[in-house]
């Protein structure tokens, strides 16, 4: 099978690293060669975070480039519009709605632009934009986000929805699993 | 069994089965991960040392001593434990010995780009480069047999993206390697001059024999393509980019060993093919040695010695299809890295730039001073620089009543505190903060010799700042609490003013510590709210004033109370009592 490129972007703190953690987890029992790639350290402190996850028969490059990517994943809207040019012609952004104000926005050096969703399908590309926050906080914690978002991924890809839980029960804490399932599918189902 | 690991994870895991026991590092960005885990397999004693020279003195003492031993650090951590490592060449090992260095080819998070393979040529140590994790795994089991045989220590170097990607590997048993017990041995260990001389064609001779092994070895290998018009030398990340874009088209001669390099296989990979291409990150080091060898090809005059590469740029510059995307048209706003609410640097940061102070700064989470709207930075160079830089900038000229010198808890115990000796001992009327935040915040809460506990998480000896600063001979050490503006900039004001050199210690943990109980969030009263812009000065990530009256996100807010000390209208309150 040839590679396929999904990439997570959001905020950093919003979770991304558990996403991540889970689709490789589910991968790897689909019996995928894969890669995950990640940055640690001073990006993390509030600032804009990628993830990069490959899949396929053999994967080369940790990273994906501009025009590559067949899904963009993220969990806040101002971060989907700054990576658009990594999706592949043809790909899909499954974005969150929720809205995060950075340093330049919150001092008034710059502002959030508006209509963000139509801007990008004024460009052609495909998005799929649900309010995840809302779901989040609807499964019982506004953390969730990341979870409801995998859900939504989930139904673009033709694999097992048992494989995906038994990928979410090895991913997060009991106390908290119920919670992540309901988010799950929430996000599924939206 | 196959399973999912970071390049450092697996780095551990070889670690482990090689039969390593004895692990000391420092925390750095993209290495920490290395130590972390190694730290959880019950058979390897693991600790944080103080520094990278402490730690791989230590690894020293601990394959002397007869077993496999381990340091891992990033690229600048390297340049600290440079003195050790010169000389650990000379003498050789016992057991085992295996360095990581983690080099940030586009500085995710560091403060330069340096190219650490420099340091194995320089050391005449030799240095393995792994691709990806399974050889992360195999390349630091290799690194232990190859240090034993040939009697050195070895240098395994990562990078971000191996260090920092998960990839697929298989695990086997931890295997116990013999015992080697210490044999005293004055000429090989002690190195004084007349020892070292003898050693020193030792040295030579080994790097002579690992070249040898070198032109078979089975991680320099000669990978074929059909098409003989480019062949590629490549290692690491590269050559992962290389094989992502060309697939098996070009011959490539992917190193695993990056000194000392082979000459013959070199050679023989350049007869067959027409055109000979080096592709690799940072500086041209393959490239150079290549060139020694007298051999015509491209390099660094193709791919550039800034930055990381990426499976586009070897695209572009070979000539074939790049992949392009649609970026929208108007400017998106960046989102750069900001000190997070509740942070205890932002009040006493804050107070530095009321006073409109000269800051010396250093490395830490705390660098994010620098940024708008606090800004209260002017000079970072390197773990400790803060202190000793501003002695120099006192003893110049510079102004003992504006300036101060800002580093962390486990910044000042790395290297900071030589810096405040020197400040003691030569008497600069220094003015020095300590930021205790009570972790290692920026490398993702490392402990250190302050916190009061070890790697493993049990209670250890703390070292007590204010002790340790009277005992340099700094007579005048105070605590502040950095929530508390006003007592903040006391102090800031009374030590400037003060005649000698005096230390505050700027005291609270850091507000992601899963043990610091944040309050409830603030609320704004609208009606209060006059719009002046004073609450925004702190740079708080959870206050805003978007449409004219400010707002608090109440899911970022930990209720600090910074900002309510600095509204002149009471329009910050404390949530009511239930």
């Amino acid at each position: 099978m040839e590679t396929k490129n999904i990439m997570i972007v959001g905020v950093g703190g919003q979770g991304s690293l558990l996403a991540s953690k889970l689709l490789g987890r589910l991968l790897l029992t689909q019996g995928y060669d894969i890669k995950v790639s990640e940055v640690h350290g001073m990006s993390q402190r509030g600032g804009s975070v990628v993830t990069y996850v490959r899949f396929g028969d053999k994967v080369y490059s940790p990273i994906i480039d501009k025009g590559e990517a067949d899904y963009i994943v993220s969990f806040e809207l101002l971060e989907a519009a700054r990576w658009t040019e990594y999706l592949k012609p043809g790909g899909t952004i499954v974005t969150n709605t929720q809205q995060i104000n950075p340093m330049p926005v919150i001092t008034g050096a710059a502002s959030y632009p508006e209509d963000l969703v139509a801007k990008m399908e004024a460009k052609g590309l495909k998005v799929d934009a649900i309010d995840a926050l809302k779901l989040a906080e609807e499964a019982g914690s506004p953390k969730a986000v990341n979870i409801v978002l995998m859900g939504r991924l989930s139904k673009c890809f033709d694999l097992p929805l048992e494989d995906w839980m038994t990928a979410i029960e090895h991913s997060v804490p009991e106390k908290f699993l119920e919670l992540n399932k309901k988010a799950f599918t929430l996000g599924r189902n939206a | 069994m196959k399973t999912l690991m970071l390049g450092n994870e697996a780095v551990a895991r070889g670690l482990y089965e090689a039969g390593c026991s004895f692990v000391s590092s420092y925390p750095g960005t993209p290495s920490t991960e290395v130590t972390e885990a190694a730290a959880k397999y019950p058979e390897i004693y693991a600790e944080w040392a103080p520094n990278e020279k402490v730690a791989m003195e230590s690894a020293f003492g601990a394959a002397l001593a007869g077993h496999r031993s381990f340091c891992g650090m990033k690229h600048v951590g390297l340049n600290v434990a440079a003195d050790p490592l010169f000389t650990i060449s000379y003498t050789g090992v016992n057991a085992g010995m295996v360095i990581v260095v983690a080099d940030d080819a586009g500085m995710h998070s560091s403060q330069n780009e340096q190219d650490s393979r420099h340091y194995a040529k320089a050391s005449k140590i030799p240095m393995l480069e792994p691709a990806d994790s399974a050889e992360a795994l195999a390349f630091a089991k290799l690194g232990y047999e190859l240090s034993e045989r040939f009697d050195t220590p070895v240098l395994l170097k990562m990078c971000t993206r191996v260090s920092h990607s998960q990839s697929v590997v298989e695990t086997s048993d931890r295997v116990d390697p013999p015992a080697k017990p210490y044999e005293k041995n004055g000429p090989k260990y002690i190195m004084m001059p007349g020892n070292a001389k003898r050693r020193h064609p030792v040295v030579e001779q080994r790097t002579a024999d690992l070249i040898a092994w070198a032109e078979t070895a089975e991680i320099n290998r000669m990978e074929d393509g059909s098409d003989h018009k480019i062949g590629i030398i490549t290692g690491s990340t590269s050559y992962q980019y290389v094989k992502e874009v060309c697939g098996d088209r070009f011959p490539v001669l992917k190193l695993g060993m990056v000194w000392p390099l082979p000459e013959k296989k070199i050679r023989d990979f350049a007869a067959t093919v027409d055109h000979l291409l080096v592709v690799e990150e940072l500086d041209g080091f393959i490239e150079e040695h290549c060139r020694n060898l007298g051999l015509a090809l491209s390099g660094k005059d193709y791919f550039s010695c800034i930055d990381e590469l990426s499976q586009n740029i070897v695209a572009e510059k070979l000539g074939l299809p790049v992949p392009a995307g649609t970026a929208l048209d108007e400017p998106i706003p960046p989102r750069p890295p900001v000190m997070c609410a509740g942070c205890p640097h932002r009040g006493l940061f804050y107070t530095l730039k009321k006073n409109k102070l000269t800051v010396m700064g250093d490395i830490g989470c705390y660098t994010l001073g620098a940024v708008a709207p606090l800004a209260a930075m002017d000079a970072t160079i390197c773990m400790g620089a803060s202190i000793s830089g501003l002695h120099g900038f006192l003893k110049s000229g510079g102004d003992s009543k504006n300036t101060v010198a800002v580093i962390g808890d486990s910044t000042f115990m790395h290297s900071g505190m030589t810096g405040l000796v020197n400040v003691a001992y030569n008497e600069s009327n220094a003015t020095v903060i300590i930021l205790d935040n009570s972790i290692t915040g920026m490398t993702g809460h490392q402990q250190n010799p302050t916190t009061g506990y070890n790697l493993k998480g049990d209670p250890a000896t703390k070292i007590d700042l204010e002790t340790l600063c009277h005992a340099i001979g700094i007579r005048r050490v105070r605590v502040v609490d950095p929530y508390n503006l006003a007592e903040c900039n006391q102090a800031v004001q009374e030590e400037l003013a003060a005649d000698e050199p005096s230390v505050i210690i700027s005291r609270r943990p850091c507000a992601l510590l899963k043990t610091v109980k944040h309050g409830k969030p603030l609320f704004v009263e609208e009606d209060k709210c006059k719009e002046c812009g004073m609450c925004m000065k702190i740079g708080c990530p959870a206050i805003s004033m978007i449409g004219g009256k400010a707002k608090i996100d109440n899911t970022l807010c930990t209720g600090c109370g910074v900002c309510r000390q600095l509204c002149k209208f009471d329009a910050l309150q404390l949530p009511k009592e239930d």
